[in-house]
Order: structure tokens, then C-alpha cells, then sequence
């Protein structure tokens, strides 16, 4: 199983990797195995050492660990941190290890204890008071962005690490891509996007089916949200309607804050 | 230039007559919130697919010779050694069938960075000798602004052009290749009252431009007002999103991006279309970003539109359609930008 990669006759480690679940739908991991034209090769570069959803065997030796879902119990937050020993390299992979996910949702509600009679109800369970992403808890390396990721991305971030290149993660925001691929603009439909504060990256994966975006990327470098705030009033949209898409998935967090004191 | 008057029923019989080449032209794509048709230039496959008295489109013609994705070479990778492969892209002539004087311009303006520089791009190259265009006449839209950059009539850059007047068109002839085609249609040369008609026409067509940008001295105003703060206002608003490039008919920026197969065995170099105004744009290795300020970059793509191209060409970059103002979700437009620069208006 580690047989040596080379490219142009430079000899290359093929590292090994471990994937792991936190709290999440397990639904990046699964785009990974998805693609079936590329897994094998996929699975030529990389050696698998850990992987709950694709085999049985398991071990704790590997160098590089991509870790799906967002923080939200207390033991999760020991084996975040057995994980962070172990790898060289920890990988949030995915918007609820970037941001907290769909599952930060929660974090919304002042009434905590109401939230999981709700959820649990005569089950149960020991939940943190607040959903948090990986980095909360410790050092990330890298971060992987979507809900869910896109797998050529992940394909493209593995060949560059195992060669050394920089990760450049798009710094623009979604419009960039959607604009190259000529989509109609969402809002010429009368339909709320976030794709010009979102970081791009996507390929517009949601605009591209006329679905506006929702911002599971989390910002773009320069995200304009007070201009998408004006936008969005001018075609009409309520501030709930957009702040329902600013929260959905975390990312945007810090200006949501801003956006509540002004 | 030979006139000719054909009448409006013959079009189809030269569409079909062109049918080998891919035929480009003004296609439905859609139908927005106020239930007004979406034009997009893309194949048509028969003549009534065509849109021809469309009013704009969204996007510019350019995917078909300045793609926003293109692989510039690729790579066959051997034990220590590579084969490269260079594929220019085009396979067949595109015929483009209605165009607008404003895109007949882009491509003349496109042609001087392109073809006439020092490095000659081929990959545009290519693509443009494989290319003919019938340009068509145009009612100006109110975010038209073509009349104040020179560009609203096309003088060349076309193989035919085609004036409607009433249930004729009153054509111009400007290539060999154009000249062919006129064995396939029936038309006749035009009479003095032909000539009075297409010039009442334009006339007419004139009278309805609303949008304006006074370019007078505008290269110095430019350079004056270097340091204004109406920038910072722009700048307040851009999303730094690069849709104005994207759907600009001359924005010809672009990066370069490496890809390794995952197999390791292959290699492709991509080229991908950029914009000014991304914070992406300046960044150089290690970090540094020279324009990290939305107001600095926006001042810029104004800067090479209106001033840089302007000292290089002795014209702007700009031919007026109007598509970045369309196009920005915070209304930033050209004529409100540049009469804000020269002190006037908002």
C-alpha cells in the first residue's frame, strides 16, 4: 500500500491520512468516496490509514488528518485533541469544522436547556452550551470550505500538498465564478443570493442550478455586508430573509455581530 | 464599402447558406422577475433561435475568443521527462450573427493589446481569424453610453452590417468574404431614397442616446483627481466581486494557474480571466497586496479604461455598452462614476 509517488522524476512521500466526525451529516466525507471515476486515483495518492465511512481497519498512525463536523461535546473535545497530537497536519474539512455548520444554528437560541428538551427529549445527551469549529478547540492547518466540500477541490488541495505548492484558497467572492460560467443573476430573478459576499471557490455550485447562495463558504476576503445589506432592501428582501442565510451556516459570524449593534 | 438593400424575409436563406461554421447570435436564455426576455450570445442552430432586435445582453460576446477558462497547454509527463501539447482552441469558424457596433468595437480595441502588441496572444488569435461578423443596428438602451466613446457606429471590424429600415436592410460590405455571400441572397443596390432613409435612420437612432460621459480632457481630470475622495465613496459600495469585468467586452486581464492530474501523469496550464477590482488581483508571492483598498482598485480598472489606454491607443478602452453599470448589484456606473470624478452630480 505505499508503493512511492513521483512526478518529473522527483520522488514524493505519499502521505498517510485519517478521516474523522465530529458532530455533523458525515456528508463531506462521503463526497469524497462519491466520485467513483477518480477514488482509485484518489486513493493512489494518499494512504488511507483511518476512515470510518469507506473501511474497517483503523490506526492512529497518520499525517495528515481531515476532521468533518463542528465541537459540541465535551468528549469530542478530547478526541479533537488525541487527533491534533497524532497528525502533522489537521484539516477542517467542510463549513461545520470551518464555522461550526448548520449545527451553530443553535447557538442562536438564549434558552439552551429548552432547545435539547426539544431535540432529545427523554433522551438525553451532554451537549456543550455552544456549537464551536475546530479552531476553537485547536491549531487548524488548513481549512476546506462548503457544506458540502467539493471534491475536486479536496483532489486539488491533496496533489498540491503532496507537492509542496501553496493552497491558494480564491480570495473573491462567489459572483466571480458565477459571472464566468454566465449564469442570470439571482436577484434578475427575484431571488436572494449571498454569492457577493461568499468566498468563492464553488464553481457557483447552487447559482449554477438558479438556487441562491447561502453562504456555506463562509466570507470572501473583502466582504461587503453592509453594501448586501442595502442590496438586499432594494430588491425587496427583508432583513430576516438575509440574515437567515448570513447565520445558516456560520461563516459569517463575527459580522453578524456588527450587523446587530448598527 | 458596397451598399446593398436586401429585403428582411432573405436572412434566413443566409443563415442557412453559413450553417457549417457555428453560428453565434443573440439567444433567449431566460425571462427575468419583470418578464423581460434574457438575451445571451451563444450557438444558434437555426435562424429563429436569433434575437436579432434585441436590446443588450447581459454578457458580452468574449467567452468565444477571450474564454473565461481556457487551457493553454498541457502536459504528458514521463519518467524524468514532459510532452507539451498546445491546443489554440478553436475548430471550427464562428460566424457571429448580430452583432451590436459596441462589440464590433471591443474587438477592434482587443485586437490592438492582442494581436498588435509586442507578444501577440495566439490563442486569441486564432480565434479571431476564424471569425465573421454581421454586425446589426441598435436602439439605444438607457444605459447606453457608446455615443459619447466614439463607438456607437462601427466603421470596421465587420464582414457585413445590416441597417433596418422598415422590411428591408439597407447592408454594408466591408470583406471578400461578405461579398460571397451575396450570391446566396437577393438584393439590389440602393437607390438615392435608400440612401435618404438609412440616414434619417441614424438620425433618429442618435436622438435617443440618454446616458452620457463627457470625456473632454478626461485624462488629465483623471490624473488630477488622483487623490479625490469620491473614490472612497465608489469603493464604500464595490463588492470587489469582478462582475463589471466579467460581463465587459474589452477586460482582457487574466491569470495563470498550474494543475496536476491526480494521477501525476499529466499537467495543464489554465488560464482564467481576472479582475482589477478582486483583492486576489494585487497580490503578489509571499503576501504582499499592492491595492488592498476596494477604493484603490476600483480607481484603477477607471484608470487603464479612461487614462492608461487612452495614452497608449489615443482612445479608451471603454466603448459605452453599459453592461458593468447592469451589471453591478451597487449601482456603480460608468457615467455616474466619471461625472462624480469631473465634480458634477452625485
Amino acid at each position: 500500500m505505499s508503493e512511492d509517488l513521483v512526478y518529473l522524476g522527483v520522488p514524493l512521500k505519499r502521505p498517510k491520512v485519517a478521516f474523522f466526525e465530529l458532530t455533523s451529516c458525515e456528508g463531506c466525507q462521503l463526497q469524497i468516496v462519491n466520485n467513483e471515476a477518480t477514488l482509485l486515483d484518489f486513493l493512489s495518492l494518499v494512504e488511507v490509514v483511518n476512515f470510518r465511512e469507506a473501511m474497517s481497519e483503523r490506526s492512529d498512525d497518520y499525517d495528515i488528518a481531515f476532521v468533518e463536523g463542528s465541537v459540541t461535546r465535551a468528549d469530542e473535545v478530547k478526541r479533537l485533541q488525541t487527533i491534533r497530537k497524532n497528525a502533522k497536519m489537521v484539516i477542517a474539512l467542510g463549513s461545520c469544522a470551518c464555522f461550526g455548520g448548520v449545527n451553530q444554528l443553535r447557538n442562536r437560541f438564549q434558552d439552551q436547556a429548552w432547545v435539547k428538551r426539544e431535540v432529545y427529549g427523554d433522551f438525553p445527551i451532554d451537549t456543550e452550551d455552544e456549537v464551536r469549529p475546530l479552531s476553537a478547540v485547536v491549531d487548524i492547518d488548513l481549512e476546506i470550505y462548503g457544506c458540502p466540500i467539493r471534491k475536486e477541490e479536496v483532489e486539488k488541495i491533496v496533489t498540491n500538498l503532496i507537492l509542496g505548492k501553496a493552497i491558494d484558497h480564491p480570495k473573491y467572492p462567489v459572483c466571480m465564478e458565477c459571472k464566468a460560467n454566465e449564469n442570470i443573476c439571482l436577484f434578475d430573478l427575484g431571488e436572494p443570493c449571498l454569492g457577493p459576499v461568499t468566498r468563492g471557490g464553488c464553481d457557483a455550485w447552487c447559482p449554477n442550478s438558479r438556487m441562491g447562495c447561502w453562504g456555506c463558504r463562509g466570507p470572501a476576503e473583502v466582504a461587503n455586508v453592509a453594501q448586501i445589506r442595502k442590496i438586499m432592501r432594494q430588491y425587496g428582501f427583508s432583513e430576516e430573509i438575509l440574515l437567515d442565510r448570513l447565520e445558516c451556516f456560520g461563516g459569517f459570524t463575527a459580522h453578524i455581530k456588527e450587523f446587530r449593534h448598527c | 464599402m458596397i451598399f446593398k438593400i436586401c429585403r428582411k424575409e432573405e436572412l434566413p436563406k443566409l443563415f442557412d447558406s453559413l450553417s457549417a461554421n457555428h453560428i453565434v447570435g443573440p439567444v433567449r436564455k431566460g425571462t427575468d422577475k419583470e418578464g423581460k426576455p434574457i438575451i445571451a450570445f451563444d450557438i444558434a442552430n437555426d435562424f429563429n433561435e436569433l434575437e436579432l432586435a434585441y436590446p443588450s445582453t447581459k454578457f458580452s460576446p468574449k467567452k468565444f475568443f477571450l474564454p473565461y477558462r481556457e487551457t493553454l497547454s498541457s502536459f504528458d509527463m514521463e519518467e524524468s521527462d514532459w510532452q507539451e501539447h498546445i491546443d489554440f482552441n478553436i475548430y471550427k469558424p464562428h460566424v457571429f450573427f448580430g452583432m451590436h457596433a459596441c462589440d464590433i468595437n471591443a474587438l477592434n480595441k482587443l485586437d490592438k493589446v492582442l494581436l498588435e502588441s509586442v507578444y501577440p496572444s495566439p490563442y486569441y488569435g486564432s480565434k479571431r481569424s476564424n471569425m465573421c461578423i454581421i454586425g446589426m443596428d441598435c436602439e439605444p438602451q438607457p444605459f447606453c453610453f457608446c455615443r459619447s466613446m466614439g463607438t456607437d457606429t462601427a466603421l470596421h471590424g465587420f464582414d457585413m452590417f445590416l441597417t433596418a429600415l422598415g422590411e428591408r436592410y439597407f447592408v454594408e460590405i466591408l470583406s471578400a468574404t461578405a461579398f460571397n455571400w451575396l450570391k446566396n441572397l437577393n438584393t439590389r443596390d440602393p437607390t438615392e431614397d435608400d440612401h435618404i432613409e438609412y440616414m434619417a435612420a441614424v438620425a433618429k437612432r442618435n436622438e435617443k442616446f440618454t446616458a452620457r460621459v463627457d470625456t473632454t480632457d478626461l485624462t488629465k481630470i483623471l490624473d488630477m483627481e488622483f487623490q479625490a475622495d469620491v473614490w472612497k465613496k465608489w469603493g464604500e459600495k464595490c463588492l470587489s466581486c469582478g462582475a463589471c469585468a466579467n460581463v465587459c467586452p474589452t477586460c482582457y486581464c487574466y491569470g495563470v494557474e498550474e494543475h496536476v492530474d491526480l494521477d501525476l501523469q499529466g499537467a495543464s496550464k489554465i488560464k482564467h480571466l481576472h479582475s482589477c477590482n478582486l483583492i486576489d488581483f494585487a497580490e503578489v508571492a509571499g503576501g504582499h497586496n499592492f491595492r488592498p483598498q476596494s477604493h484603490v482598485r476600483l480607481k484603477y480598472r477607471y484608470y487603464h479604461k479612461h487614462r492608461g489606454f487612452v495614452e497608449a491607443f489615443e482612445e479608451s478602452l471603454c466603448v459605452g455598452c453599459g453592461r458593468c453599470g447592469e451589471a453591478c448589484l451597487a449601482d456603480i456606473n460608468v457615467p455616474e462614476v466619471i461625472a462624480s470624478v469631473r465634480g458634477e452630480g452625485g
